[in-house]
């Protein structure tokens, strides 16, 4: 009788242990009052030193976190548990946040070192005149190819993947819009079409490169093109950097008749508690010293005009991670789809990979 | 004493309800709205009427089926040798040991064997062979989902056997039943319930099997899994997920009775 009562009781406290957890979980950003700021930011995408930096100089406390993927992050967000206070989401999603209402209007007075962000990063289409977002870092969509198997003159363009030379020796990034964008601008269809027969076609052009796509991967890719696994992967150029960093053979192009390029920015959530704190830290970010030490640790393309100037010439000079001019024009973001497109994009690329045998 | 009786029953009712009944009903629940909230049974019919779907099932169903089949095949007989080992027990727990390592893990080391400069190819380099593809194919797929579903077979096929009563096989051996006979007679029917529990075990996780598919199959083996996890973390479309989750429910059910039903008729008739 007692030994039953016991298990009752047990069970009973697991649930409240449970309840109280969440609660305890998502509750965590409000006790610290008015000295904290709560960071939410992607994995390994800050230089450390840089925190403690801003700590030091502000005398805020940072409670920093993480995330890995934008819909994780706006799940989390659109619950409202934590009050974040700065958040770090790519162009697509802080277009969603408007939409949403997730996210406060900046007010440009307070950010003065905004100046520094190179004019063509800023007002882009999807978010025209930086009222909510200011540019963290951008990339490109591109290719990453190994010399030892491939010559360079063979993948400067996205058609020539599809060469039957090409056998079994591509990997694709495992994601919808990116696998799609590659077969859209090889038709010169738009990025982000919702023509479902402009998709349609442009699935039946990914599936004519089935017999060259050796596996379509995620973050394992790096890992693979390190270790000679594969002669080219399609992927991002953060991803290309870390992979150039460990395997020297590797180089990365971004084809100039177009791709994708993407930004993350910095935004303040509507909800946040304690937005001077969160202007103090997007102007400490952009300050150009800081900027560029982040730029050295994190290996991505800053917008940011003064810092570049102090990074080596070696990154800079790289055309591989600051394209020329001339490529720049031909690269697209991607908008917000309305649920339904997207839904389109992913059966249609579900097909495409069980097509892939 | 009748209250005490249904006393007893509370703690196992409370468990029941709030962790198997409350999940099972919130994912049916949530299959019936479509990506806009709406009440529908649209997941369905997309689900019944969309070719993607219904082959993806297919592939999944095939793919598990072979998956069961490989394990039963090596794990039989090993669950039959340990069982005739002394220290059958310290045996069983080698082979029980891996299930403590996290399924990553084991996966990734997997990637090192298979690689194009991992141990495996360099071993066939040495020997003369030289270097073959082994990532990204349907047998290294095959043999990881198998490794990893093996102690799952061995265990409950290793505890039936070890059930069955000595005299019974000295019996047959006395009656002149040869070895085979008495191993298709004897031992077989009675290590039965091992089998299907085995079957079980391994055939229902291997339905949805999808870190595997990716890591090791390159994403050129999908099943299920895959579909599910991108409805709910890229799509957002977590009624189609929930969809395909019932689904996933609705075979597991499917298998469930098929080897219950079995065994009673094993027990009956022989």
């Amino acid at each position: 009788m007692k030994k039953l009562l016991t298990i009752i009781v047990g069970i009973l406290a697991l649930c409240l242990l449970l309840v109280c957890g969440e609660y305890a979980l998502n509750h965590r950003g409000n006790t610290g009052g008015h000295r904290v700021l709560t960071i939410y930011n992607w994995g390994d995408y800050i230089d450390p030193a840089l925190i403690s930096k801003f700590e030091k100089r502000t005398g805020y406390k940072v409670d920093y976190e993480t995330f890995d993927s934008n819909e994780s992050m706006l799940t989390k967000l659109r619950q409202g548990g934590t009050n974040y206070d700065l958040v770090i989401p790519s162009e697509y999603t802080v277009q969603r946040m408007k939409k949403e209402g997730l996210v406060a209007r900046l007010d440009h007075q307070k950010l003065p070192n905004l100046r520094y962000i190179d004019r063509q990063f800023l007002n882009r289409s999807f978010d025209r005149g930086n009222e909510y977002s200011v540019p963290y870092f951008w990339g490109t969509l591109g290719i990453i190819y190994n010399d030892q198997k491939i010559n360079a003159g063979a993948v400067q363009h996205w058609e020539q993947l599809w060469s039957p030379r090409l056998k079994n020796n591509v990997m694709l990034i495992d994601s919808a819009r990116d696998v799609f964008a590659i077969a859209l601008i090889t038709q010169h269809q738009s990025v982000n079409t919702k023509d479902f027969t402009k998709l349609k076609r442009a699935q039946g052009h990914l599936k004519a490169l089935t017999p060259n796509v050796k596996a379509i991967v995620a973050d394992e890719m790096k890992m693979y093109m390190e270790q000679d696994e594969a002669a080219i992967g399609v992927t991002y150029s953060g991803d290309a950097r870390e992979m150039m960093d460990v395997n020297h053979h590797l180089h990365y192009v971004v084809p100039s008749e177009g791709s994708n390029i993407w930004f993350d920015n910095m935004v303040i959530p509507k909800r946040a508690q304690n937005k001077a704190a969160a202007y103090a830290f997007i102007n400490f970010m952009l300050a150009p010293a800081n900027a560029a030490q982040n730029a050295r640790y994190v290996g991505y393309a800053t917008p940011n005009w003064a810092a570049k100037k102090r990074l080596s010439k070696k990154i800079t000079s790289n055309q591989a991670f600051y394209p020329p001019q001339k490529t720049m024009r031909h690269l697209h973001t991607y908008h917000d789809l309305p649920l339904k497109t997207l839904g389109e994009y992913n059966d249609l690329f579900l097909e495409f990979k069980m097509f892939a045998k | 004493m009748m209250r005490q009786k249904t006393l007893f029953i509370v703690p196992y009712l409370l468990w029941i309800v709030l962790f198997v009944l409350a999940p099972l009903i919130l994912i049916f629940y949530q299959s019936l709205y479509n990506i806009n909230g709406q009440f529908t049974l649209d997941n369905y019919t997309t689900y019944l009427t969309s070719g993607v779907y219904l082959k993806m099932t297919f592939n999944s169903v095939w793919y598990a089926f072979l998956i069961t089949l490989v394990t039963l095949v090596i794990s039989y007989p090993t669950a039959y040798v340990l069982n005739r080992l002394h220290n059958k027990q310290f045996w069983l727990l080698l082979v029980i040991l891996p299930t403590w390592i996290n399924l990553l893990l084991k996966t990734y080391a997997f990637i090192g064997l298979f690689s194009r400069t991992g141990s495996i190819n360099q071993f066939l380099r040495f020997v003369g062979l030289g270097s073959h593809q082994l990532l990204f194919t349907d047998a290294s797929f095959m043999f990881v989902a198998a490794y990893i579903e093996i102690p799952f077979m061995v265990l409950p096929i290793f505890n039936s056997l070890a059930e069955i009563n000595p005299s019974l096989i000295n019996a047959s051996k006395d009656l002149g039943a040869s070895q085979w006979q008495t191993f298709t007679k004897v031992i077989w029917p009675l290590s039965m319930p091992g089998v299907k529990a085995g079957i079980q075990a391994v055939f229902i996780p291997s339905l949805s099997l999808f870190m595997i598919t990716r890591l090791i199959g390159g994403n050129r083996v999908i099943t299920l899994g895959t579909a599910i996890e991108e409805h709910f973390l890229t799509t957002q479309n977590w009624g189609m997920g929930s969809t395909i989750g019932v689904v996933l429910i609705i075979a597991m059910f499917i298998v469930m009775f098929a080897t219950g039903e079995a065994k009673q008729k094993g027990g009956h008739t022989r």
